[in-house]
């Protein structure tokens, strides 16, 4: 059932597998059902939780009653806040940007006040799955209701309701980055006071919930006084550490474990109150307990991303030339701190000068709380925020100088001679030609014959209009240098570790502490090692994710895997070659200096016929009857890798929109992007990332929101509200590469996880403007409904916020506060 | 509690079931298939989807009890007894087709479906003819082409060229 095909073979060269499409390894259990997702898990005597939850987004609870939930059929415990309130502890929050942060407090079970819909109030412990659920309803929880906080700039000002009332205000932190101050550009006032022209926005970002398809899992079996976490996680490593000291169970009583794991794209970058929660539940009944989550408990309360209010002022002078660029942040924290939440806007921090060759930079975020669920993490991490904001004023500053988008990104863009380049924002960006992407990707979408379209269309008046749009983008990955992020304050490092076994037989098993949730680590890695160490692809197995397996390790997120984990693995594999050669030698009877290392084969130069093979060496270790005096019987290593920089992927991403101007339905006619990324291990793979990530960008441009009503209900609470866009909603992607190795790492790999969401999104809303801007629109909200778009062309103005937000279709009666239901200019709200 | 008889990927079953059991928790909890997944409690995600007498379903949307005197078919029952895969789990191996795989088994049994309806769909019908599944890794491009590659290999004619640049 194993499926394998052979690389193709160079006449006189052995094969090399980086560079191949290879095909999965993980398939197969995949393709088969044959997997180990978290909640296929039953051991024996295992117990059920369901969680009660809070129904109202901000109050005092008064009153628990368990009493008929405790008699319920199948029942075995029920626990409130109060259970645990002295063991609970505080989950994690890892980056304190500030010296003077706020943080709260993040319990993982309510004691006396519930702060965002969905937070867990008591939990059902019941010998089915069915009996926990039954008994939900049965708990009867008294509330006494304060006043929900939704508004981050209402949030912001004196006298403001307080989410944490035992806090002075809402605001968490306030950051800045001055690229005078620090040394990177000018002096911003000073940029801005002598501009020619300066264009200010305010855009929205919208919030979102990363919506992985398998919802997560914990398993927990308490051992004696051992436990073994099993969970849906990306991040094992860390969660061992982090559960360990949240719980104080001693680390090394503590084994975590993420089995299959079914996506993530930073939703699963967390530690969630109910890997606690069962902890402490197990912990008690000394039981194996399992927790599975429905949907609509995953969007509710699984942590969600993005929520941003930017203000952006941008200042050039008439030319063209950018003088300045300032942006203030508002970033919704929600209700509290998970482990990166101030992080993620903190990250954007660096990319708002994207490509450009700014004078002066000066950035400030505010991180705000609100009474909804908890920010943190996904796909981009701040990265797709600054992304958007930067292409997105660049456009708007073309039209205000009337000249082409192109043509202005041209004139400001860092020029493929002058890397490395320090920006304004202090980074030094490594390789690329971002000329050459953008030719690459305009002959692939056939540009000069779309914009010949647009002009006819726009002459006839055409009902439909076309719009094109660019972005042409850079991002700061491969998370990242252990200094930089201890500048940064953040609580640990960003290195990786990796070791290699050699087994007896000449298999080798590759150990990597960067734990894959659908990337294709096992195949890319195995690819890297077949290389190294000249052995077939099919003899590397490739562990991961148990922390009794895999002791060090960072895990996956920020495109860190293979820029940093490959690096690890592929510096083992070089520590394996060194000490196999020592060996070699020996039983050549040569030589180390004599020998050559090809196709995994040791030879005395100049001796053919010659040679002993590295898994020859392997078995030879493994019986250790010969081998050099005053040298250990092994040839495996291990490697911890600190990358020395980030590496910056960039590339042009441009989409052509049809826009109907009299329904406002918008679909998107060609899609086509050219990323660099660095060196490609395998096409296939980084192809199919490029795919989703697009899928993703296009979706916050078009499809996703989560919608809060005024009283703070997530009306977007289920796969029916919250669009994830189907294979119908999105087009055919045409993609391309251009190849500058990222010279500071030794694979030449940039990272390629998050390039297509951090580069899509505006392309989309560009597209969207440039068919419409003649008839008076110079933004719409995202995302794009149709109702925008009609909106936004009826009446001016971005189109508003979701106009029935606060109908019956979307989850209740309607308040004067209801976020938006039109712009100020509109007289055509929803059903009022 | 009712008694149903149902045969799964060839082996026949008696049970008793609480008349509210979903055939998704049946198939799962006490058969242990647990290759048919459950995304979402809203019949949107189609991760379960199974055939039942041949038609594709939604597990979740199928009462076990309506299954009773069915043949279910699931993921783990389409290769071959030899272990020959079934030509649209190829497919999705062939061209990328999955990512995490979650959506995986319930995006093969829906596209078995709907290339028995239409042998041969273009790339349009594929990407409505797989609406009702959904899938956050892929952008869906490489899961249209296996669909019709496999369409292909199940009339036994070639493919068309892949319509991708980097095809």
């Amino acid at each position: 059932m194993t499926v394998t095909e052979e690389p193709t073979v160079t006449a006189g060269a052995p094969a090399k597998e980086v560079g191949q499409p290879r095909k999965r390894k993980e398939d197969t259990r995949l393709i088969t059902g044959r997997t180990t997702w978290t909640d296929n898990m039953v051991l024996p005597g295992m117990l059920h939780l369901a969680i009660v939850r809070s129904p109202v987004a901000h109050a005092r609870i008064t009153n628990v009653d368990v009493s008929a939930a405790q008699q319920s059929q199948g029942v075995v415990a029920v626990y409130t806040g109060r259970d645990f309130a002295e063991e609970q502890g505080s989950l994690p929050c890892a980056w304190p940007v500030t010296p003077d942060m706020v943080n709260p407090g993040h319990p993982s079970i309510a004691v006396d006040q519930v702060n965002h819909v969905g937070e867990a109030v008591a939990v059902i412990v019941a010998r089915s799955k069915v009996a926990a659920q039954d008994a939900v309803e049965l708990v009867d929880v008294d509330y006494d209701q304060l006043p929900p906080v939704l508004d981050m700039e209402e949030a912001i000002k004196d006298g403001a309701e307080l989410v944490h009332s035992h806090l002075e205000s809402n605001t968490s932190f306030h950051f800045v980055f001055d690229g005078g101050e620090a040394g990177a550009a000018g002096n911003t006032d000073q940029a801005f006071a002598e501009a020619d022209v300066v264009v200010s926005r305010r855009f929205v970002q919208q919030r979102l919930i990363p919506s992985f398809m398998e919802p997560r899992s914990v398993v927990v079996q308490p051992q004696g006084d051992n436990y073994t976490l099993w969970s849906s996680t990306q991040i094992p490593h860390i969660l061992r550490v982090m559960a360990a000291m949240v719980t104080g169970i001693p680390e090394h009583k503590l084994r975590v474990i993420a089995p299959d794991v079914g996506g993530g794209f930073g939703g699963k970058l967390n530690v969630i109150p109910e890997e606690i929660l069962s902890l402490l539940v197990a912990r008690r009944l000394r039981k194996p307990v399992k927790w599975t989550e429905t949907r609509s408990e995953s969007l509710m309360t699984a942590h969600h991303g993005r929520d941003q209010i930017q203000y952006i002022d941008i200042a050039a002078d008439r030319e063209g030339n950018v003088k300045g660029l300032r942006c203030r942040i508002l970033a919704d924290m929600g209700a509290y701190l998970r482990l990166v939440t101030p992080g993620v806007p903190i990250l954007g921090a660096f990319m708002f000068v994207g490509i450009y060759k700014f004078p002066a930079y000066r950035f400030e975020c505010d991180g705000v709380f609100t009474t909804k669920t908890p920010t943190d993490a996904y796909r981009g991490a701040g990265r797709p925020e600054a992304t958007f904001a930067i292409e997105r004023i660049m456009d708007e500053l073309a039209v205000e100088l009337d000249l082409d988008p192109l043509e202005l990104r041209r004139k400001n863009w860092i020029n493929a001679a002058e890397f490395p380049f320090t920006t304004a924002a202090g980074l030094a960006y490594d390789s690329g030609d971002y000329e050459a992407a953008t030719q690459q990707a305009l002959e692939l979408i056939g540009y000069d014959e779309l914009r010949a379209e647009q002009r006819r269309r726009r002459e006839s008046n055409d009902p439909v209009q076309l719009g094109i749009g660019f972005s042409t983008f850079t991002e700061m990955c491969g998370l990242a240098p252990s200094r930089v992020l201890g500048s940064l304050a953040y609580g640990a490092g960003g290195w990786e570790q990796a070791s290699i076994r050699m087994l007896p037989t000449g298999k080798v098993e590759v150990v990597t502490g960067s734990t894959p949730h659908g990337q294709g680590h096992e195949t890319a890695w195995s690819q890297l090692v077949a290389d190294e160490l000249g052995v077939p692809f099919e003899d590397v197995e490739v562990l991961h994710g148990d922390t009794a397996i895999s002791s060090r390790g960072m895990d996956t997120y920020g495109s860190r895997s293979l820029v940093v984990g490959g690096v690890a693995v592929v510096k083992a594999a070089e520590k394996v070659v060194a000490k196999a050669r020592t060996i070699a030698a020996h039983l050549l009877e040569a030589s180390e200096d004599d020998l050559d290392f090809t196709g995994g084969t040791f030879s005395v130069r100049g001796t053919p016929g010659t040679g002993v093979s590295i898994q020859e060496i392997a078995l030879a270790t493994f019986a250790a009857h010969d081998y050099p005096e005053g040298i250990e019987p092994s040839i495996d290593a291990e490697a911890t890798y600190d990358p020395v920089n980030f590496s910056f992927p960039h590339g042009t991403h441009i989409c052509a929109m049809d826009v109907d101007t009299e329904t406002g339905m918008v679909k998107i006619r060609k899609y086509a992007c050219v990323d660099d990324v660095g060196k490609i291990v395998n096409p296939l793979i980084v192809e199919g990332q490029i795919h989703g990530g697009v899928a993703q960008g296009i979706a916050q441009a078009l499809y996703e929101e989560a919608v809060y009503d005024a009283d703070g209900n997530l009306t977007t609470g289920s796969f029916v509200d919250y669009l994830v866009p189907t294979a119908a909603d999105l087009p055919h992607f045409d993609t391309g590469n251009t190849v500058h190795e990222a010279p500071g790492n030794p694979i030449g790999a940039k990272g390629v996880g998050e390039a297509g969401c951090i580069a899509s999104t505006p392309a989309v809303v560009n597209a969207a403007l440039d068919a419409v801007r003649h008839l008076g629109v110079s933004d719409i909200r995202m995302p794009l409904t149709p109702e925008r778009v009609w909106r936004a062309i009826q009446e001016g103005g971005d189109g508003g916020d979701r106009a029935t937000a606060g109908t019956t279709a979307y989850g209740g009666a309607q308040t004067e506060t209801t976020a938006g239901v039109s712009t100020d200019a509109s007289s055509l709200g929803g059903d009022r | 509690m009712s008694q149903i008889s149902v045969r799964v990927d060839g082996v026949s079953y008696s049970d008793d079931v609480e008349p509210r059991t979903l055939l998704v928790h049946y198939l799962r909890e006490q058969l242990g298939k647990i290759g048919t997944v459950v995304g979402c409690d809203t019949s949107n995600c189609g991760a379960c989807t199974v055939h039942l007498d041949g038609e594709a379903v939604k597990s979740c949307t199928v009462l076990a009890v309506q299954a009773d005197g069915s043949e279910v078919t699931t993921i783990e029952g389409i290769a071959a007894s030899d272990g020959t895969l079934h030509p649209m789990q190829k497919a999705f191996h062939e061209m990328h087709g999955l990512q995490c795989g979650f959506c995986t088994p319930g995006m093969i049994m829906a596209a078995i479906d709907l290339v028995g309806d239409n042998p041969d769909p273009s790339e349009d019908e594929v990407r409505e003819g797989i609406e009702g599944n959904l899938c956050r890794c892929t952008g869906y491009q490489n899961i249209v082409r296996a669909v019709q590659q496999a369409a292909h290999e199940m009339q036994g004619t070639a493919a068309p060229e892949p319509t991708g640049a980097q095809a």
